[in-house]
């Protein structure tokens, strides 16, 4: 008997045991979400509370297809130590950010996750401290002389799944960074860890899977080009029986002015499509050609999340090639918080120069947010909105953290978050902000961003979920606040699962250009 | 991941979703509602056909309003709606629906 029993119990690679590979994950329908409490409050913590959670590993063609090792490599801790190296040569301001700390706290009670969760590992500064104790044992001499005296830990078994527990509720949204006295960015150390799991083969598997469809097929959804068009096809079908005008969503239309690069969310998930319904309503009314183009038919790009160059230049270089292909004179991107940061911050160096060598025209900004040229239209009169058609609606905007915090938008500071708003005031009469302490470059995260928008770690999507949806409640109450208007793909599909967990309508889930697309006044020009 | 039914063993992703496509068929489909909580009904089976014809032309699963436009087309104005889809699939008509049908599960930002 005990020789069967024996047989029985599994023995655990060290990659299952970080991973909790074969830990059960929880079902869906039983998550919970925390309970609103009519403030947003700094909890007692509860040490360990969030250490359990852990996204699927990547399985073995997971990390093939990335180049990564298949699993956690024999010599790991070497390895590991050498890429912290690497990474460290390679990024003085990552040198910067594990040397500058002074424990001031003012991060500890910043971050959503923390909040949500009550777990004190998931305050900034211990996040950023799992890291930092690599670096203190094996690059600097007091970690090397007086261990954790001094802050430095070997790195073990244990610590690496700690690593794969807590980097993966970091959803890169820099909003602690805000409040950093010397602004340590924790985005990048966590896109640093994640780099190092990689190259010692311990990879995510929703962010791997999803970057190998987009190399292998184009986007992030798995949606090929036939695919593509036929449900454009159909998207234009939809608009014209509602509305009865023949608007276009042209793709691959060699010599279009426009090429735009959106979310491939837009094309297939709701509430995103009502945005791209939005789009094409705009350029149809401005009288301006565009296209899609289904090389480059996904904006994203989560190479970004996981701290690796090579993969964000070989996703963003099918970009170029559509702009190769197109020749178009401007270049706009949709809703899409991540790949704006990319487009407006990283483009120019992983696929540029995006200028006239391209046939660009430079009287245009390269690239251009949707909103900011929306806005530009209704400004010059050249599209009309009616506001009454949104009478329904007492909307708020949810400032995207990768928009807010990493990019900007227009020619003048803050117009990333000014041009949103004022898109959505010319679209609808009424408006109302939530509390300045979580909106403009202080916005919480949707709690799904970085990587995290997986269902296996819902617990961890609804705890960082937990301080917008407080703010959300508190205008709803206060304001009758019933449309939540945003401009990112992962906060659309984040906020339409949490909502009803929260009590809240799925409904109430919307895109900027879904108000501008009921608003706009289609049909001949006076 | 994988899962036994009649005397057959089926490899699945961490989620529960057929890996081999092939290997489906009506029974199957209807044990892992079963494991859903679902009873396949008529009206089950009318969604899931078409996930799976369209699945078959186009390599991925429809747009959700592709999905309910269609659903009206073949079978009227009742039956072409979102409400009608969730009381149908709770859980969803595009994640639990496509587990039945066996086809991958939807990811990106959706």
């Amino acid at each position: 008997m005990a020789e069967t029993a024996a047989e029985q119990e599994e023995v655990l690679t060290d990659l299952e045991i970080v991973t909790g590979a074969k830990e059960p994950k929880p079902k869906i329908g039983d998550v919970k979400a925390p309970e609103l409490t009519g403030s947003i409050k700094v909890p007692k913590i509860q040490p360990g509370a969030a250490a359990g959670y852990k996204p699927y590993p990547a399985a073995p063609e997971y990390m093939e297809g990335m180049d990564f090792p298949t699993t956690l490599v024999d010599n790991w801790e070497k390895e590991a130590v050498n890429k912290l190296g690497e990474l460290l040569k390679k990024y003085k301001s990552l040198q910067d950010y594990m040397d500058i700390c002074v424990r001031c706290g003012s991060c500890t009670d910043k971050c959503q996750f923390f909040l949500g969760s009550k777990d004190p590992k998931n305050m900034p500064v211990a996040r950023a401290d799992l890291l930092r104790k690599v670096y203190k044992k094996y690059f600097t001499t007091e970690g090397k002389l007086l261990g954790k005296i001094a802050g430095a830990e070997r790195f073990d078994l244990e610590l690496l799944g700690e690593w794969f527990s807590y980097f993966h509720q970091c959803s890169q949204c820099r909003r602690c960074s805000v409040f950093c006295p010397y602004g340590i960015d924790t985005a990048e150390i966590s896109m640093a860890a994640r780099e190092i799991m990689d190259h010692i083969g311990v990879g995510q598997k929703y962010v791997n899977s999803i970057i190998i469809k987009l190399h292998e097929i184009g986007n992030n959804l798995g949606m090929n080009p036939k695919a593509l068009k036929a449900t454009l096809e159909s998207t234009e079908e939809d608009i014209e029986e509602e509305d009865g005008v023949p608007v276009k969503l042209p793709v691959d239309q060699v010599g279009a002015d426009i090429l735009m690069v959106t979310p491939s969310a837009d094309f297939f998930a709701s509430p995103h499509v009502e945005s791209l319904i939005g789009y094409a309503k705009v350029f149809h009314q401005a009288g301006i050609s565009w296209t899609f183009s289904s090389t480059a038919s996904e904006a994203g790009n989560f190479g970004m999340f996981i701290g690796n160059y090579s993969h964000m230049q070989r996703a963003a270089s099918r970009i170029r090639k559509a702009i190769e292909e197109i020749r178009p004179k401007r270049l706009i991107v949709g809703e899409c918080g991540h790949a704006w940061r990319i487009a407006y911050s990283f483009w120019n160096t992983l696929i540029g120069p995006l200028d006239q060598s391209l046939g660009l025209d430079p009287k245009y900004p390269r690239p251009q947010h949707i909103c900011e040229f929306t806005l530009d239209l209704v400004k010059r009169g050249a599209i009309k909105l009616d506001k009454s058609a949104n009478d329904e609606f007492v909307p708020t905007f949810h400032d995207s953290c990768n928009v807010a915090r990493g990019s900007r938008m227009g020619d003048s500071p803050g117009g990333q978050f000014d041009i949103p708003r004022e898109l959505i005031k010319a679209s609808c009469n009424r408006y109302v902000d939530m509390e300045q302490e979580t909106i403009m470059e202080k916005t919480f995260c949707c709690g799904g961003g970085g990587g995290l928008l997986t269902d296996e770690i819902l617990d961890v999507r609804l705890q960082g979920a937990m301080p917008r949806m407080q703010a959300y409640q508190n205008i709803k109450d206060s304001h009758g606040a019933n449309f939540f208007a945003l401009i990112c793909a992962i906060c659309k599909a984040q906020f339409t699962k949490v909502f009803p967990k929260y009590g809240m309508p799925m409904i109430e889930v919307g895109g900027v250009h879904q108000l501008v697309g009921r608003a706009i006044e289609l049909g001949a020009k006076e | 991941m994988s899962f036994d039914f009649e005397g057959k063993t089926y490899e699945t992703d961490d989620d529960g979703y057929l890996i081999n496509l092939d290997e489906w068929n009506e029974g199957v489909a209807g044990y892992i509602a079963e494991q859903e909580g679902v009873e396949m009904t008529e009206a089950h089976w009318e969604v899931v056909n078409f996930l799976r014809n369209y699945y078959q032309e186009y390599n991925i699963a429809p747009a959700i309003k592709i999905l309910i436009k269609e659903m009206k087309k073949m079978f009227g104005p009742e039956k072409g709606n979102s409400a009608y889809l969730y009381d149908l699939y709770p859980a969803g008509p595009a994640l639990q629906a496509c587990k039945i049908a066996g086809l991958p599960k939807p990811t990106g930002c959706v």
